[in-house]
C-alpha cells in the first residue's frame, strides 16, 4: 500500500516550526553552555567546562535549586488542599447553574497574569486592604510588613495556579460513575469511608496531574518572586533571568537554562514512571 | 452525605472562589479611585486615571504593539494548528500518537528555558531581538493550545458531510473551504481567541525576547511596578480585563443569541 502523503503535507508546517524553534534551540543551549564568556554580551565558541564547574561548585546555585524545589512543593501541596474540595463540590452539586461555576474557573485564564499577581499588593501592601482593615479596627502598630516576603510569593503562585489544579481534579471526579458511592453505602460503608475508599482513589489521577502541572509551572517561574518577593525570595528561574537579562552572560544563562530543563524534566519523567504516561497525556488533553 | 457537611463544603468552596476573585475585584474598583496613590483608602470616584492613561504615550504604544502581536500570533498559530489538526483527526497514519505528543511538547518546556533557547539560537544565527522573534516565540507558545482546541472540535464533526461533498464531485480543496471550514468556524474562533490571549498576556518569555525600547502591555506594567502600584496601572488593568474577558464573553453571548434565533 502506498504511503499517503497528505497528512504529512498538512503536518509539515507545524512540525518544521517546532523542530526549528524548540527542538534545535533546546539542543543548542547545551552546546552553548560550553562557550566562554569574555565580557558583557561577548562570548567565544569553546569547549570548556568553566560554566558547569561554577554551577557545581558555587553554593549560591545549590541554594537556588533547593529553594525552588521547596517552594514548588509548598505551592503544590497547598493548591491541592485548597483545590480538592471546590472540585468535589462542583462535580457533585445538583445546582442548576453549574456551568457558571465552571466558567468562573476558566475566567482567571483570561485575566492578565501580571494584573492578577500585582493585585496582591493591594491586599497585603502598606496601603493595602488588610492594613486598612487593621487600622479601622484599631489593631497594633501599623503598617504590618507582610508584603515582599516568601508568604506573598506563595499566595501569588497559588492564586495563579489554583484553577489548573481544580480543573484537573474536577475532570477526574466528573468521570467517576455516580452509582459507586451509593453502592459502597449500601454495603455498609460510612459516608467518609465511601469517599476515602471509592471516590478519593478514583480521583487520584486528576490530583496527580494537577499537582505535576502546578509543580512544574511554579518551578519554572521567575516573574512572581520579582513582583511579590523580597531580595532573598528568588527561584532558579531568577538566576537565568539575572544571567541573561542583567549580566548579559549568555553561556552561563544557557548552562542555567539547561539545568532548569533537566531538573524539571527529571521530575516529569520520574512522576510519569510512577503514575503512568497516559494519565499525564490526559492532563494536557 | 449529611446536609451539614455539604453546607460546610459549599461554604469552603465559596471562600476559595472569593480568594480567586477578591484581589481582581479590588483592582477593578481602585481603577476608579480619585486618590493620587494606587492603593486604599478610596477618596472618591473619578475617571481621571483613564484620561491619564489615554494621554500616556508609552502605554498607548505598548497597547498597540500588544494588539498587533496578538492578532498576528493568532493568525499564525491558528493556521498551523488547523492544518495539523486536520491531519491528526482525518487521516490514519503511523506514529500519530508520537506526533500528537510532539506537537504538544512546547507546553512541557518551562517558558523561561524556551525563551532563553530561542533567543540564544537566533542570536547565533545573527537574528537579534526583534518584533519577529516575539512573533515566532508567541506562536510557538500558543500553537499547542490551538491544536488541542481545534482537534477537540474537529473530532465532533462527522466525516459524512465531507464524504457526501466529495461524492457529489467537489474537489478536496472545495470540500475543505465549503464544508469543513464553515463547520469548524467556532473552533477556529476559539483557537484564535485563545492564541490572542496567550500572546497578549505573556510576560515570562516576552521579557527575554523584546528588543530594547519595545514594550508590550505586560512588560510596560512590569517596568512601571518598580516603585509602587500607580493608579494608572489599576486603570490599565481594568482596560485589559475588558479586552481579554469582556470581548470573549460578549462574542460567546452573541453567538448563542444568534444560534438560538436561527432555530
Amino acid at each position: 500500500m502506498p504511503v499517503d502523503r497528505r497528512p504529512w503535507l498538512l503536518l509539515s508546517p507545524a512540525l518544521v516550526f517546532i523542530t526549528a524553534m524548540v527542538v534545535i534551540p533546546m539542543a543548542f543551549i547545551l552546546v552553548y553552555s560550553f562557550y566562554e564568556n569574555i565580557d558583557l554580551a561577548v562570548d567565544v565558541p569553546a569547549f570548556q567546562f568553566g560554566n558547569w564547574q561554577e554551577l557545581f561548585t558555587d553554593s549560591y546555585y545549590h541554594t537556588a535549586i533547593w529553594k525552588t524545589l521547596r517552594l514548588s512543593l509548598i505551592v503544590t501541596v497547598l493548591a491541592a488542599v485548597l483545590g480538592y474540595i471546590p472540585a468535589y463540590v462542583i462535580a457533585m452539586t445538583k445546582y442548576r447553574h453549574k456551568w457558571l461555576l465552571l466558567l468562573l474557573l476558566i475566567l482567571p485564564f483570561w485575566i492578565s497574569f501580571i494584573i492578577r499577581t500585582l493585585s496582591w499588593i493591594h491586599i497585603f501592601g502598606n496601603q493595602g486592604a488588610l492594613n486598612g482593615l487593621m487600622n479601622l479596627l484599631g489593631l497594633g502598630d501599623l503598617p504590618f510588613q507582610i508584603m515582599y516576603t516568601e508568604f506573598t510569593v506563595i499566595v501569588g503562585f497559588i492564586h495563579v495556579f489554583l484553577p489548573y489544579m481544580i480543573l484537573n481534579i474536577y475532570v477526574s471526579l466528573e468521570g467517576i460513575d455516580e452509582n459507586l458511592e451509593p453502592a459502597a453505602r449500601t454495603l455498609g460503608a460510612t459516608p467518609w469511608q465511601a469517599f476515602r475508599e471509592v471516590t478519593l482513589p478514583l480521583s487520584l489521577p486528576g490530583l496527580a496531574a494537577g499537582s505535576l502541572l502546578v509543580f512544574v509551572l511554579t518551578g519554572g517561574s521567575y516573574v512572581t518572586p520579582l513582583i511579590l518577593g523580597g531580595p532573598s525570595d528568588f527561584l532558579f528561574g531568577n538566576l537565568v533571568y539575572d544571567a541573561v537579562v542583567t549580566e548579559l552572560n549568555w553561556p552561563m544563562g544557557a548552562t542555567l537554562s539547561f539545568t532548569l530543563l533537566f531538573l524539571l524534566g527529571s521530575v516529569v519523567i520520574l512522576y510519569s514512571r510512577l503514575m503512568g504516561m497516559n494519565q499525564l497525556a490526559k492532563a494536557f488533553g | 452525605m449529611k446536609p451539614r457537611v455539604w453546607t460546610l463544603l459549599k461554604f469552603y468552596t465559596v471562600l476559595v472562589y472569593g480568594f480567586m476573585f477578591a484581589p481582581i475585584v479590588v483592582v477593578l474598583i481602585l481603577a476608579f479611585n480619585s486618590s493620587q496613590f494606587g492603593g486604599f483608602p478610596i477618596e472618591g470616584l473619578s475617571l481621571r486615571w483613564f484620561y491619564k492613561l489615554a494621554e500616556n504615550e508609552a502605554i498607548v504604544r505598548a497597547l498597540r504593539t500588544s494588539l498587533l502581536l496578538g492578532v498576528l500570533t493568532a493568525l499564525i498559530a491558528t493556521t498551523l494548528g488547523i492544518l495539523a489538526s486536520m491531519a491528526l483527526v482525518r487521516y490514519q497514519f503511523r506514529g500519530k500518537q508520537w506526533i500528537t505528543t510532539f506537537l504538544i511538547s512546547p507546553v512541557l518546556v518551562p517558558e523561561t528555558v524556551l525563551a532563553v533557547g530561542l533567543l540564544i539560537f537566533l542570536r547565533w544565527l545573527h537574528m537579534p531581538r526583534s518584533f519577529g522573534l516575539l512573533l515566532i516565540g508567541h506562536s510557538i507558545i500558543a500553537l499547542p493550545f490551538v491544536v488541542l482546541v481545534v482537534q477537540a472540535r474537529l473530532i465532533g464533526i462527522r466525516k459524512d458531510y465531507e464524504e457526501a461533498a466529495r461524492s457529489l464531485g467537489a474537489s478536496p480543496m472545495q470540500t475543505f473551504f465549503q464544508i469543513t471550514l464553515p463547520l469548524l468556524m467556532p473552533a477556529v474562533f476559539a483557537g484564535a481567541l485563545f492564541a490572542f490571549t496567550i500572546s497578549f498576556d505573556n510576560i515570562t518569555a516576552t521579557i527575554f525576547w523584546r528588543p530594547s525600547g519595545m514594550e508590550t502591555v505586560p512588560t510596560q506594567i512590569f517596568g512601571m511596578l518598580r516603585n509602587s502600584v500607580s493608579p494608572e496601572i489599576n486603570a490599565l488593568g481594568f482596560v485589559m480585563i475588558c479586552i481579554t474577558v469582556g470581548l470573549p464573553l460578549l462574542a460567546g453571548g452573541l453567538a448563542r443569541y444568534f444560534s438560538r434565533r436561527k432555530v
